[in-house]
């Protein structure tokens, strides 16, 4: 039994067991010393919780074109960063607009509306023209081909983008109803913030009830596990595909608006980090599940706001914030590492 | 020659396909009747596969013909071919395992969009595959391998077809199964649905069918009526396991 046992321990299990443990223990001794010094409020930590949602109710968004194309094509669309940006930056000359002629202070609601719908078409429409053209010809081209093809893509939307409009960063005009703050049980809350998470919410709700209940959302599912049995069932592979693309893009485009209202700002590189980090949440929730990239956007917005006051305070790290890059992609190498697919996961290696 | 052709639900000439450059198929020419069930044996490899993705459009000839109730098909695409009334069951079944068996049944019935019609093609299903009905929220991959057979050839019905390809469908099955889901191949033909089957299982698929064709390595080798092949003795030493 024990002969058994320790046969069966290697090296590398040993060498994974140990970062494991270490990161545990960082983890929990941080935060016992964080919270132990009461250097931050409850209040504080609420308002952590709540930025947190919300920065995770936007990874999720993005995350789900991730886990959308992955499902059908089974590869990693990095060009997604883009589709992103698109949209709140074609939204942002809407906005404008609708602010010179007063119309976002007369109509806020009518006027967000608006600027969430262009700014959904347009990242749709590049989403679904990327696939046309950068995709669909390499779709029988070696797996490394169109991974290669999408980073290319990224670029060239990035400076094409730049070209068209610029380098500078364009600030989105205020909406004054969503400024402020409420109060909830007591605790003051900004409002954009508590908006962007429900509207988020909202989105994938729908976006999920879409991919359960209607003919089309069906489909797709049947695509993303067996081609050639769906188009034999009189499926239309290639439209069901660029209906995923669509799907992606809108929810990118919808989570870039929510971006814009939180950091009022739009530049052509902006769709990058955030592309990346909700890439991270698509894995970590377990890459071509749609739950599991809902799950792992918020589970990593969460993580990213609490994280670093919570574990690295503790540890006597100055300005912790700074690091919250670096706990969300330690949480990108800790998933791979131990449970690699993601939590709700379909195996990556299946068909690699 | 047309009126000859009236009988003919399919009509395959000189059909070549290759795999990169290795040849499967050596211009084999065979035909099926409408109602009949034509079975083309032959061992692993021979191209039985090759030939029915070929009908149904995931393979492309290069040259031949696939003719569809006197009408080229050889072009069409696969999705589209579904709605001409050719469905295939893939052989393994290739049920999607993450959907339920009513959305796999769904799926099936994809080209069509008369919901009431669908749920009468539901019923005809589960008539001959009860089994179907008391897992139909079940998860198609959590199916024994015969329920999954049943799925397949239920999804394929939902699509209303007049010609079934199936391939295989004795695969991993036990005997007594296998039987179960021929006779019901047989109640589906009898209704009209004329049948293409793939078989190794050669004693059961001539057992059931019309005429049969023996493939062997990309060449249609010996042919006729399903009796014949029977007491054929080169068939029976090579497929019947007989002597």
């Amino acid at each position: 039994m024990w002969q058994k046992l320790k046969s069966k321990i290697t090296g590398m299990t040993i060498v994974m067991w140990t970062i494991g443990i270490v990161t545990l223990a960082l983890v929990v001794y941080g935060s016992a010393v964080t919270l132990i010094s009461g250097k931050y409020t409850l209040k504080q930590w609420i308002d952590f919780l709540i930025f947190g949602l919300a920065q995770g109710g936007i990874y999720a968004l993005i995350a789900l074109g991730y886990t959308q194309v992955y499902g059908v094509l089974k590869m990693i669309n990095f060009a997604h960063s883009e589709v992103f940006m698109s949209g709140p930056m074609i939204g942002y000359f809407v906005a404008t607009d609708l602010y010179h002629f007063n119309y976002i202070d007369t109509h806020p609601y009518l006027s967000i509306l608006i600027v969430l719908i262009v700014a959904m078409f347009v990242s749709m429409s590049v989403a679904v023209i990327l696939e046309r053209i950068a995709y669909r010809p390499l779709r029988n081209a070696p797996r490394l081909v169109p991974l290669i093809t999408a980073i290319g893509a990224s670029f060239f939307l990035q400076y094409f983008f730049k070209g068209l409009f610029g380098s500078n960063i364009k600030v989105y005009p205020d909406w004054k109803v969503f400024l402020g703050k409420w109060v909830v049980f007591g605790q003051p809350i900004l409002k954009i913030q508590i908006i962007v998470f429900f509207a988020a919410v909202l989105l994938m709700a729908g976006l999920f009830s879409f991919m359960q209940r209607t003919k089309t959302g069906k489909a797709i599912r049947a695509v993303s596990e067996d081609k050639d049995a769906a188009a034999l069932m009189g499926i239309d592979v290639d439209s069901t595909i660029s209906f995923s693309f669509a799907l992606g893009g809108m929810m990118a485009g919808a989570g870039g608006v929510f971006y814009a209202l939180m950091y009022k700002q739009v530049f052509f590189l902006m769709g990058f980090v955030p592309g990346i980090k909700a890439f991270t949440a698509a894995v970590l929730g377990g890459i071509g599940n749609v739950p599991g990239a809902m799950l792992g956007g918020l589970f990593l917005g969460l993580f990213e706001a609490i994280g670093p006051n919570l574990f690295l305070d503790g540890l006597g790290i100055p300005s912790p914030y700074q690091l919250k890059d670096v706990i969300a992609f330690s949480v990108l190498v800790l998933v791979l590492i131990f449970r690699p697919t993601g939590i709700l996961g379909e195996r990556l290696a299946k068909r690699a | 020659m047309n009126g000859k052709d009236k009988g003919k639900v399919l009509e395959i000439e000189n059909l070549n396909v290759y795999y990169g450059a290795i040849q499967a198929l050596h211009g084999i020419s065979f035909y099926v009747n409408k109602g009949e069930i034509v079975t083309l044996i032959g061992a692993n490899g021979a191209g039985k596969t090759t030939t029915l993705r070929t009908v149904s459009g995931l393979q492309r000839p290069r040259p031949g013909v696939v003719r569809f109730l006197g009408a080229d098909i050889t072009h069409v695409k696969p999705h589209q071919i579904v709605k001409e009334g050719i469905v295939h069951v893939p052989e393994g079944r290739r049920i999607f395992s993450a959907l339920t068996v009513k959305e796999n049944l769904e799926m099936g019935a994809f080209i069509r969009t008369d919901k009431r019609s669908i749920q009468e093609s539901m019923e005809q299903v589960f008539d001959h595959f009860p089994r179907l009905k008391e897992r139909l929220h079940q998860l198609g991959g959590t199916l024994s391998g015969g329920e999954q057979q049943m799925l397949a050839i239920g999804r394929a019905l939902m699509s209303k077809p007049k010609l079934l390809l199936l391939d295989e469908p004795s695969m991993g099955l036990a005997p007594i199964l296998v039987e179960e889901i021929f006779k019901i191949l047989q109640n589906i033909n009898a209704q009209g649905v004329s049948v293409l089957l793939v078989e190794q299982n050669a004693l059961m698929a001539l057992s059931i069918a019309d005429r049969g064709y023996v493939l062997e390595t990309g060449f249609i080798n010996i042919q006729g009526p399903a009796k014949e092949l029977l007491t054929n003795p080169r068939v029976k030493a090579a497929y019947l396991g007989g002597s």
